[in-house]
Order: C-alpha cells, then sequence, then structure tokens
C-alpha cells in the first residue's frame, strides 16, 4: 500500500448526501476478478446516460483534471461491503474524500470507511461548518496532514484547518504503508493460544 | 455495572489487544461468495499464504447466477469467469464450496443457518454487508471488505475497534398484517439511513420475542440499512430449537451440543447493563410499511401519502426531490395509487420458508394483474425443494408467478433478473438505491404479504384489507 503522510491539493465537490456504494460503482461491474480498471466505473450511472456524459456531473467538469480530494455529503459510502468501490474512487486518481458529521449521522458508513483505510484513501470526517466553507470556494486546495490529523483548506479568506478522527492503529498503517496481514501473523503464537483455549470453534462436520 | 449481550462475545473473542488499541478478534466462521473473494484468494497466493482455517470457512455462489432453467449453464462471460475462480480458489485453498450442482446451494446468509453454520454467541463474518442477518441467533455477523476477507482467510482474525451499542426495543403485540419487514422498515425510517452508524444493534421486547427465527433473520438483515455495523438478537428456545434442528450438519450434537447449550443460556444483556443509544417502539402504532424514494429510511405507511421534499426527516429537500424524480413520483400521491410492473419476491431479507407461505397464503386461488410480472425465489435449493414439497410451488404458478431457482436474483442488477429502465418494482429485499435492481428501476420494499397483494391488486395495497 502507497503510504499516506501529508497530501495537499486540488479538491472537487458532489452535493450529495447518503451516496450509497450501488451509485459509487453499480453492481454489474463487479464481475471482474482483478483488483484493477475501477477508476473509469467510478459513479457510471450518475455520469452519463445512454453513454452520453452529463456535462455537469462533477467529474466531467473541466476542474476535475487534476483533482484528488473529493468534498461530499454525510453518511458516503453506506450501502454494500463492496470494496470496488473504494477502488474506483482511489484509482480515480482521489487520495482523500472529505465529508461532515451532521447530528448523529457520521461523515462515513462504518466498512466504506475500514475499506479506505486498507487501500490508501483516507476518509476525513469534520464538521458540517467546514465542508460547507469548502463548497463555498468549489474547486480549491487543501492539505491532510495525517501525522498531525488536520486537514487544512486554502481558502481566500486564509487558512482553515480542523482536526479529524482517524484510529491510531489505521494512522500507523496508512503513515507507513504496511503490510497489515504481515504485522497480524506476528502474532501467530496469540492466535495458536486462543484456539487452544477456545476449543469450540471447530464446526461438527 | 453489567454486560451487553455485543460486550459478551467481543471479550470472549479478544485474541489480543494491540498496541495501537485496536483488538485482535478472533472470528469463528467465515462466509465466502463469488464476487468479493476473488482479489482476496489473489493477495494470499502473490505473498505465498495459506488459509489459516479451511474447516472454519464456507463457499457458495448466489450474487451472479442466472436463476432460470439456464442456471447450469452460465452464459455471461464475467459471471461464468467469477463462478469458475470461485470453484478453482476453495478447491486450492481446501474450503467447502457449495457450487450450482449443489442441493445445498443458496444465498450466503440463507444457507450459514440452514447448514448449522451459524451459532449463537459465535463471531462470523462475509464480504457482504447483510452479514448481519446472522445476528438473530446471538453471533456477533458483520460484513467486510475484501482486504478484510484476505486477513481474515490468513489470520483468522481481524483488526476491530469496538462499536458502540444500540438498543432498539419493540414492545406490545404486532397487529394482523403487519411483519417483522415492517417493524425494520419502521425503525430505520425513525432512526435514519445513518443513524446507527458505529453501533451495534441489540433487538428487544416483546414482539422481537415472539418472532419466529425467519422474522428475526429479516430485521437484523436491514441492520446495516440503519447504517449499523451488526444486528443482535439474544438467543432463546426457538434459537435452539432451529440449530438442533436434525438436518443442520455443522451445529454441534450429542455432549457437544450439551456443552454449547449450557454457554448459549448465557448470551443475555445483563439487567444493569447500559447501552450508549436507545429507541423504543410499541408495535400497537405499527401498520404495513412502503418506501417511496432511494434509500430505506424513505419509508411511510401504505395508508399515507408521498411527502413533500421538506417534510422527510434526516433527508435535505433538494436530496427527497431528486428521489422523487428518480422515482417518477409526486408529492401527495396516495401509496396505494402507485402501480406496480414487477414483484420480486426473494433475497436475504424475505426468502425463506415462512416467507413464502406468506406470500403463497395472499396469492392462492387469485390471480397476477395482468402486466405484472411476479418472480418467485427461493433463497436456498432447500427451501425450493421444501416449498415443493408442500406445493407452495403450484401456488404461484397458478396464480401467473414465476417459481425460480435459488440466488439473489433481483435484490441486485448483477444476474440476468432486473428491472428495466422506469420499470417499478415491489420488493422483498432491502435496498431500493438507484439502479439496485437495474439502470433506471425503481425500487419499493415491502414485506411478502404486500408484495403479494400488490401482484393481484397492479398497485400497492393495504394488506390488511385485503379480503
Ligand atoms: S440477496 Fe441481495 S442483499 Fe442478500 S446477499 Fe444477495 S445481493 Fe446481497
Amino acid at each position: 500500500m502507497e503510504p499516506f503522510v501529508k497530501h495537499t491539493g486540488k479538491y472537487i465537490t458532489f452535493d450529495r448526501a447518503n451516496t450509497d456504494t450501488d451509485a459509487i460503482i453499480p453492481a454489474r461491474y463487479l464481475k471482474k476478478i482483478e483488483r484493477v480498471g475501477y477508476g473509469e466505473l467510478l459513479f457510471m450511472d450518475l455520469k452519463q446516460k445512454k453513454g452520453e456524459p452529463l456535462p455537469d456531473f462533477p467529474l466531467n467538469r473541466p476542474e476535475a483534471e487534476g483533482a484528488s480530494v473529493l468534498v461530499t455529503r454525510q453518511n458516503f459510502g453506506c450501502g454494500s461491503s463492496r470494496e470496488h468501490a473504494v477502488w474506483a474512487i482511489s484509482q480515480w486518481g482521489f487520495r482523500a474524500v472529505i465529508a461532515p458529521r451532521v447530528g448523529a449521522t457520521p461523515g462515513f458508513a462504518d466498512i466504506f470507511r475500514n475499506n479506505s483505510y486498507k487501500n490508501g484513501l483516507l476518509p476525513v470526517e469534520v464538521s458540517e461548518e467546514f465542508v460547507n466553507r469548502l463548497f463555498a470556494h468549489s474547486p480549491g486546495q487543501v492539505t491532510i496532514d495525517l501525522e498531525a490529523r488536520t486537514v487544512t483548506a486554502h481558502l481566500p479568506e486564509g487558512d482553515v484547518t480542523e482536526s479529524f478522527p482517524v484510529p491510531d492503529g489505521a494512522r500507523e498503517m496508512l503513515l507507513k504503508g504496511l503490510d497489515e496481514i504481515g504485522l497480524t501473523l506476528q502474532f501467530a503464537s496469540a492466535i495458536d493460544a486462543y484456539e487452544s483455549r477456545h476449543p469450540e470453534v471447530a464446526p461438527a462436520a | 455495572m453489567g454486560k451487553t449481550l455485543y460486550e459478551k462475545i467481543w471479550d470472549a473473542h479478544v485474541v489480543e489487544v494491540l498496541p495501537s488499541g485496536e483488538t485482535l478478534l478472533y472470528i469463528d466462521r467465515h462466509l465466502i461468495h463469488e464476487v468479493t473473494s476473488p482479489q482476496a484468494f489473489d493477495g494470499l497466493r502473490l505473498a505465498g499464504r495459506p488459509v489459516r482455517r479451511p474447516d472454519l470457512t464456507f463457499a457458495t455462489v448466489d450474487h451472479n447466477i442466472p436463476t432460470d432453467d439456464t442456471r447450469l449453464n452460465v452464459t455471461d462471460i464475467l459471471s461464468r469467469t467469477q463462478i469458475e475462480t470461485l470453484k478453482r480458489n476453495t478447491a486450492e485453498f481446501g474450503v467447502p464450496y457449495y457450487g450450482l450442482e449443489s442441493d445445498r446451494q443458496g444465498i450466503v446468509h440463507v444457507i450459514g443457518p440452514e447448514l448449522g453454520i451459524t451459532l449463537p454467541g459465535q463471531t462470523m463474518v462475509c464480504g457482504d454487508s447483510h452479514t448481519s442477518t446472522h445476528g438473530a441467533f446471538g453471533s456477533l455477523a458483520f460484513g467486510i471488505g475484501t482486504s478484510e476477507v484476505e486477513h481474515v482467510l490468513a489470520t483468522q482474525t481481524l483488526r476491530s475497534v469496538k462499536s458502540k451499542t444500540y438498543s432498539v426495543q419493540v414492545d406490545g403485540q404486532l397487529p394482523v398484517g403487519v411483519t417483522a419487514k415492517d417493524v425494520i422498515l419502521r425503525v430505520i425510517r425513525d432512526i435514519g439511513a445513518g443513524g446507527a452508524t458505529g453501533h451495534v444493534v441489540e433487538y428487544r421486547g416483546e414482539v422481537i420475542r415472539a418472532l419466529d427465527m425467519a422474522g428475526r433473520m429479516t430485521i437484523c438483515n436491514m441492520s446495516i440499512e440503519a447504517g449499523a455495523r451488526a444486528g443482535l438478537i439474544a438467543p432463546d428456545q426457538k434459537t435452539f430449537d432451529f440449530v438442533t434442528a436434525v438436518d443442520r450438519p455443522f451445529a454441534p450434537k450429542g455432549q457437544a451440543l450439551e456443552a454449547a447449550l449450557e454457554r448459549w443460556k448465557t448470551l443475555v444483556t445483563d439487567e444493569d447493563a447500559q447501552f450508549d443509544t436507545y429507541y423504543h417502539l410499541d408495535a400497537a402504532e405499527l401498520v404495513p410499511q412502503v418506501t417511496w424514494g432511494t434509500s430505506p429510511a424513505m419509508t411511510t405507511d401504505v395508508t399515507a401519502r408521498v411527502p413533500e421534499p421538506d417534510q422527510v426527516p434526516f433527508v435535505n429537500p433538494q436530496d427527497v426531490e431528486r428521489a422523487l424524480n428518480y422515482m417518477g413520483l409526486k408529492p401527495g400521491t396516495a401509496i396505494e395509487e402507485i402501480p406496480v410492473d414487477v414483484v420480486f419476491i426473494g433475497s436475504c431479507t424475505n426468502s425463506r420458508i415462512e416467507d413464502l407461505r406468506a406470500a403463497a397464503q395472499i396469492l392462492k386461488g387469485r390471480k397476477v394483474a395482468p402486466n405484472v410480472q411476479v418472480l418467485v425465489v427461493p433463497g436456498s435449493q432447500q427451501i425450493r425443494a421444501q416449498a415443493e414439497a408442500e406445493g407452495l410451488d403450484r401456488i404461484f404458478s397458478e396464480a401467473g408467478a414465476e417459481w425460480r431457482q435459488a440466488g439473489c436474483s433481483m435484490c441486485l442488477g448483477m444476474n440476468p433478473d432486473q428491472l428495466k429502465p422506469q420499470q417499478r418494482s415491489a420488493s422483498t429485499s432491502n435496498r431500493n438505491f438507484e439502479g439496485r435492481q437495474g439502470v433506471g428501476g425503481r425500487t419499493h420494499l415491502v414485506s411478502p404479504e404486500m408484495a403479494a397483494a400488490a401482484a393481484v391488486a397492479g398497485h400497492f395495497v393495504d394488506v390488511r384489507n385485503f379480503a
């Protein structure tokens, strides 16, 4: 996995809440057995109709060129567990997605957030106010500093910084670009020990 | 302070607390299907890693396959490749595989309980968000992505962070014509599509206790539609009866069963345990539910009307407008006036024998409305055989419905069973997202009884008045 330490890049905005993974990548594109080739399928049924690109869709606008951060609304990535959604976003060229927590509704759905960490795509949950500022000046530049757990918007009125949550474990993996399975396998003897004290695990047949 | 059921299961599965603060959690059962596993097996091969516990891993095909008589001869090249890849991978890594040729094949979340793979007190994962279904047995079961599938294959553990706990209590008695599906749709409508994110939900109360295992699975199945990591129901005699039924090859027997039952009886939330969040519903106020939009939270009573865009909790008016536009609906339209083109009775939410019986009861001696296509798709080949033994298939065929082979079918637009653009369905599945049942398709989620009634009437009707 490519490490994520600090990233400065262009953001574009996608104004929609509760974007589900079927919208991110429709089920009919999940038939491949490879991990690559999903970038161009991102938002397929939203960005085109009958093969014609919709010029107003954020990814089709000229400012999308070179963008590396997607700014959107709450509960992004809800629905199915398909990691293809994360592959599509990161293979399109995004390194991070920014979405707000609104009341009890978080920026990202749980499985999507986990899948993102595993692929070096950073889910950045911030306040609604912060996201509104980004929407007001789109496209623009942000700097995401994983070491410091902060995101800074470089706005016409000056820089605005907010911190965002990221679990320690995921942060360490991302910073170092580690192979998580390799790390877990270092605990093989603890897993062996668990299996011997938890005998009921084996199925009957 | 006492512990919740979730905390008890979690604590019993801690292998190690890692320096990062994550917990290495042991996984007792791992279910696999064709769509989210190929890249995981590839990863293992690349790194030269074996599957640590093939005996705890179980595979089937469900998402991709046709459910008509062409199923053994899949013509879609990509689908066929995915199916063959799973067959090859499971053979190479020694994982039991219930393929199309098996009489045990079915939707992964239907065959888990059927085979006795799903047991109380276990941890269970699958590369599929509706793994929450198995929580009906008091099993901590949740969906994971493909990277995590690979992690579990290689290590039989997951690096996890503990979730918060959510008590959803449903008291009283379900009115006639109101089902488990209506309960869960109403809960999602009330707490929102992201309302339970970060939480594990435990369903409690008289209504839950009174439900059979099929109804409990329907409820736990849709936990994810409120964002929950998992849904749980404490096991009781109904659970134990299900697990000890004759034909559960992987369930414990004899002495092992006696010992297991002792442990399973402790799987309850302690009286003095606290949840992080609470929700309460009185069943007396429940009526059949119908979704009108493109999120399962966009739900209303069958007796109601399509809402005005500014009258919908948790959703911005412009998102409601977009949803209504997609659905081809105007605010103020009575739900019962909405016509349907297709009725789908199936999916891991509602394809068990109890669901089929409920639909058959409505369809018996009646005819499907002209121009309505009805698919009845059993969740597994075992359920199909059982339904045929009971004569349900004849009831469906005589009514004018199509009786299919087991699979995910029209729950998602990945196999030949799909809506055409702008076709409108009454569906017993779990997601009404844009394009979920096929590009441009319009989905309304309902119970099997409501779906069957809509099939006969040609539009939504209140099944309580359906004489
Ligand atoms: S029936 Fe639908 S929700 Fe269930 S596993 Fe299949 S595709 Fe997923």
